[in-house]
């Protein structure tokens, strides 16, 4: 009887694990299988041309151009905030004080704040700072967003540098901050983990920028002008009624998909070679 | 030159200390933001009405958001539902049976799995999802549905939550200890007896913590549902009825918020139900994860 039980759950925990494993191939196979076809040069390399929504030539330049923009600005904007406040809870406020930790849990808690909140947010930053729809908007909420990941993910790494190391540095008659260069430069490859992991979310998310960065067909020259992204343009292409543009959407879901995968696997083979040299 | 570098270190760390105490502040700043733009609504509507009330007219300044809540509830169990059995016996599974090549095999690609956009999730929903009930299950039940539904939404958010439970459920259940297992097993326990009995007695908290944590997930996901839910403000009356769930409302309508007078501020303030809601979700079950965590070292 006992044995019956444990082969029934068995059988049921290998069917699960298939099936979730499953479905990152399943979708992934259907995205590419739809949108390959439609997938073409002029798509990453030309701008849409007039009546590219009628399904008249052009391409999604704007909206890649666009995405990558936001991403790596508020990327770089992160780290500046991110770094410090990694620095200051595991340097200079001692390890484990109250103000680390919470610290620690309210990153977590940002973390898990939906990004429609933080573009609702940006949204009324925007308003009564008195911006219009543009890229720096989008870039500060994006920004905004993606601060708890950072400052989870970086703190990760840095805690598990031994203290030894900073030790050494102080009976060697270093500052704090002298011992906060020796630590960040001994987790560099868990940061760029980090910077990874940011910049897939940032590059993927749609509806933290559909109010801040807005929507356009050209290339932005500066910051206060809107910008496209690839998921909102996805979003906008797929909404159309004329099958052209839809499949045009399916191809734009290609590009964000190849986009998106080679960031996360870059990302695991980085923080692979961050295991390999724990002490 | 000693001096110099001490007041370097010493104004460094007020700086950083400065910055910290901002970012922390965000938490606040965001419910305060969110808050003050839905004073007008608030002000003008009570807030049973806004919570009960099912009319949702913009242009006659009636906003009822229990549609939308309801909506949301809906889209949210069915996506629990489904996602709990299956990431539960798949992370008992890799941590308890499965060979650690297993292990390293299949968790990377469902960490793979929470890379992916919303909006691909969203793409796939309606390429697969959506047919595949109007045209396999649907049919079956009800005489006629777009495919549009909690079901389909459902469907999609379970999906997209798999990695965040199999993920923390997994770390719960890493922190059980060894010994206790083996107490068990030299018992003369099989080991699925020791599985439903010890680690998961064991790590009851955890469990309740993820789900929670998945729930909040669910609850806040935006673009994937508003692409497959049918966006009807209707209360649904069964898994093939369109919904509207209070994200996809917001996402939905940042056009036109700003030329209908009070419209922006009933948005704002779906947007802080969801932070509130959200925010207490992931608060209980971050202390809950924290004290298991310190419980074991």
């Amino acid at each position: 009887m006992r044995k019956i039980e444990e082969n029934i759950f068995k059988v049921l925990m290998i069917l699960s694990t298939v099936i979730i494993s499953s479905t990152l191939f399943m979708i992934v196979y259907t995205l590419f299988s739809k949108g390959i076809g439609s997938l073409s040069w002029d798509m990453v390399s030309k701008i849409p041309e007039g009546g590219f929504y009628i399904g008249k030539g052009g391409g999604i330049l704007n909206a890649i151009v666009g995405s990558i923009y936001i991403t790596i600005g508020s990327t770089l904007l992160g780290l500046l905030i991110s770094l410090p406040i990694v620095i200051y809870i595991n340097v200079y406020a001692k390890r484990n004080a109250t103000l680390a930790s919470i610290t620690r849990l309210s990153y977590d808690i940002l973390f898990g704040i939906p990004s429609i909140v933080y573009g609702a947010f940006g949204f009324a930053i925007m308003v009564y700072m008195g911006l219009k729809t543009s890229l720096l908007a989008g870039i500060i909420t994006v920004t905004l967003m993606i601060i708890p990941i950072l400052v989870r993910a970086i703190d990760e790494v840095v805690r598990v540098v031994p203290e030894d190391m900073s030790n050494a540095v102080f009976s060697l008659g270093g500052t704090r901050y002298e011992s906060a260069k020796i630590i960040l430069r001994q987790s560099i490859p868990g940061i760029v983990t980090a910077i990874l992991l940011s910049f897939g979310r940032a590059i993927g998310d749609a509806a933290c920028v559909l109010f801040t960065a807005g929507f356009t067909d050209s290339i932005p020259t500066s910051l206060d002008q809107p910008a496209a992204t690839l998921p909102l343009s996805i979003f906008f292409q797929l909404s159309s009624p004329i099958k052209e543009v839809q499949n045009r959407a399916y191809a734009a879901a290609v590009i964000l998909t190849i986009i998106v995968l080679v960031i996360n696997i870059v990302a695991k083979i980085a923080s692979k070679n961050l295991s390999k040299n724990k002490i | 030159m000693k001096n110099i570098r001490l007041l370097k270190d010493h104004l460094i760390s007020k700086i950083f200390l400065a910055l910290t105490l901002l970012s922390i502040s965000t938490v606040v700043l965001i419910a305060l933001g969110l808050f003050y733009k839905s004073v007008p609504i608030l002000n003008s509507t009570s807030l049973y009405n806004l919570l009960f009330s099912s009319e949702w007219k913009p242009f006659k300044e009636a906003f009822g958001f229990y549609p939308f809540i309801v909506g949301t509830l809906w889209v949210t169990a069915i996506a629990i539902i489904i996602a709990l059995p299956l990431s539960m016996l798949t992370a008992i599974y890799l941590s308890e049976y499965a060979h650690i090549r297993v292990r390293k095999l299949v968790l990377p690609l469902i960490e793979l799995l929470s890379g992916i956009p919303p909006v691909l999730y969203g793409v796939w929903g309606v390429l697969v999802i959506i047919p595949l009930i109007q045209d396999q299950i649907a049919p079956h039940f009800v005489e006629f549905t777009t495919g549009y539904s909690v079901l389909a939404g459902g469907i999609v958010l379970a999906i997209m939550i798999f990695p965040l439970i199999i993920s923390i459920v997994i770390e719960v259940f890493d922190n059980v200890p060894q010994d206790l297992r083996n107490a068990s097993l030299s018992l003369g326990a099989t080991q699925w007896q020791t599985t439903k009995k010890v680690v998961l007695r064991k790590s009851i908290d955890g469990i309740v913590a993820a789900v929670v944590l998945a729930i909040s997930r669910a609850f806040g996901e935006t673009i994937a549902v508003l692409m497959v839910c049918g966006n009807l403000a209707q209360v649904p009356q069964n898994l093939f009825d369109s919904a509207y769930p209070l994200p996809a409302l917001i996402a939905n309508n940042y056009g036109e918020m700003m030329s209908i007078p009070m419209y922006d501020s009933a948005l704002m303030f779906a947007a802080l139900l969801l932070f509130v809601i959200i925010f207490i979700f992931n608060a209980l079950s971050r202390i809950i994860l924290y004290r298991i965590e310190k419980r074991n070292n």
